[in-house]
């Protein structure tokens, strides 16, 4: 079992973590003038990259969002941090 | 190319098996082709066949980082099947099954199809309801299915858990007697062994690494072993494919997670159908040899590693022993993963995809293996005519604009 770093709580079992989306994507506005297109990729689209990652996960037993980096390939954890906002 | 048959096989088996040739020729990459496709899974080996053999389009080439099949076409479950809920699904995955059925004798070459059917179990009355309700749109969309009561299920799966403490008792479920298993990497061997002998240049080890794009179209692609000049690219490489269309400057509704596939030890003949469990989300195959094949769910954290972790292992073995607790004794022989490509509304996404003459066959993510027949003949399709057919229409990437999305995953109650 992996254990991964909230960081209000510190390392935590994986179980108790659940993948929310890629960090950094900004919605766009505004909305009248947004495209399908951008629409659609704001909804869906992703990078999946190979290697370095940033990710919002939540800490479910916290409730916590926050921005996590990993190795997609290694699995192994770069850096947790907090949103920007939440006091830890 | 020797066909094989009952009389080759006695002819080699008396000559002392020196005869044989290799089933399909190494190739080196050509400085151009017609087209190129990226991947020698499954899908992009039956793409090349169905572009020679459907097309007459025979400068073809695979390019295939590693060895062919030895990605999720080899690191499945095998099982085919084609229980979905949408007419769009079920148009696509039973032209696939049915391309199963007759491709042993359409490649020369045995992928051992065994249509011994596969039961959706469901444990409440609730869930019998939506059972019945993909039965009726199996049956209105013109495909085998119906609804299978506990009493049936029991029958055929006589060591099925039925004591008062089950906690996912059986009640019955959706039962498709076409369904079935066939040897994975002979469906690869198959379409390599066909391909390469209508003329398609079958190239291992040969990574791409850039897009060539001129104009707003295909020019060629770059790989490690060369530059190759091709106006028309076909990517079928499932859990890579974000990294290739990142290339053209496509994002793609993808994420990618490892899927795992359990192994057992070798038992005696004891269950004679696919068995899969709506509860828990495993399911379970006995192959010929007599292992217990079977996986479940995807694990939860998105990766490109080809490994699994425990707790997705926790679950699914969990799951298993629901079904048949007497499976707490055996022993695992092998657990894998492979890396695969999941889309929202879990159906593939097969068409057009950013600079002209570039087109993508993925998005499959957990059901790949089922699809290799339509995924090749489709995309073969798109390569040489630069349409689609009707089959793929609505697979598009634009149906995420569109907002037109084909959600199996409510639908047919594919878990994630």
């Amino acid at each position: 079992m992996q254990q991964f770093p909230c960081p209000f709580c510190g390392l935590r079992d994986e179980t108790e973590f659940h993948f929310g989306a890629e960090a950094g994507k900004h919605r766009p506005e505004p909305a009248p003038d947004v495209s399908d297109a951008d629409w659609a990729d704001y909804l869906y689209g992703t990078d999946a990259p190979k290697g370095a990652a940033r990710e919002v996960w939540v800490h479910l037993t916290c409730g916590e969002f926050f921005v996590m980096t990993r190795d997609t390939v290694t699995r192994a954890v770069l850096g947790a941090d907090a949103l920007p906002g939440r006091n830890i | 190319m020797t066909r094989y048959s009952a009389l080759s096989l006695l002819r080699e088996g008396l000559r002392g098996h020196r005869g044989w040739q290799p089933a399909w020729a190494k190739a080196r990459p050509k400085p151009a082709y017609d087209a190129v496709v990226v991947g020698g899974g499954g899908h992009g080996l039956a793409t090349a066949y169905y572009l020679a053999r459907n097309h007459g389009l025979t400068r073809v080439a695979v390019l295939e980082k590693g060895w062919i099949g030895g990605g999720n076409t080899g690191r499945n479950t095998t099982a085919v099947r084609s229980n979905y809920f949408y007419p769009e699904s079920v148009a696509l995955y039973d032209l696939s099954l049915r391309l199963y059925e007759g491709l042993s004798r359409e490649l020369n070459y045995n992928i051992m199809l065994s249509q011994r059917g596969m039961l959706i179990a469901a444990h409440t009355p609730a869930q019998m309801e939506i059972c019945a309700r993909i039965a009726n749109a199996m049956q209105l969309n013109g495909v085998d299915g119906h609804l299978m009561g506990a009493e049936e299920a029991a029958r055929r799966i006589p060591l099925l858990n039925r004591t008062c403490d089950a906690r996912f008792k059986c009640l019955g479920g959706v039962w498709q007697g076409r369904a079935g298993v066939a040897r994975h990497d002979a469906v690869a061997w198959g379409y390599a062994r066909a391909a390469s002998d209508l003329g398609v240049d079958i190239i291992e080890n040969c990574t791409v690494t850039g897009l060539d794009i001129q104009a707003g179209r295909i020019a060629g692609v770059e790989t490690d072993l060369g530059p190759i000049r091709t106006t028309r690219v076909g990517l079928a490489a499932a859990g890579a494919t974000p990294g290739l269309a990142a290339m053209a400057g496509v994002r793609l509704p993808i994420h990618t997670y490892a899927l795992q596939a359990f192994v057992s030890e070798p038992v005696k003949p004891m269950l004679d159908t696919i068995l899969l469990y709506l509860g828990t989300g495993t399911y379970v195959s006995q192959s010929d040899k007599g292992e217990l094949v079977f996986g479940g769910g995807l694990d939860r954290v998105p990766t490109h590693g080809q490994r699994g972790n425990l707790p997705a292992q926790e679950t699914v073995v969990s799951g298993l022993l629901e079904m048949f607790p007497a499976f707490a004794q055996l022993k695992l022989l092998r657990q894998w993963a492979g890396v695969v490509d999941v889309v929202p509304d879990s159906s593939p996404v097969i068409g057009p995809a950013g600079p002209d003459g570039l087109f993508v066959n993925c998005g499959w993510g957990t059901g790949g293996f089922k699809a290799i027949p339509a995924g090749g003949w489709l995309l073969a399709h798109l390569l040489a005519t630069g349409t689609h057919d009707a089959i793929s229409r609505p697979f598009d990437l634009d149906r995420f604009a569109r907002g037109r999305l084909i959600d199996e995953a409510a639908g047919s109650g594919i878990a994630h």
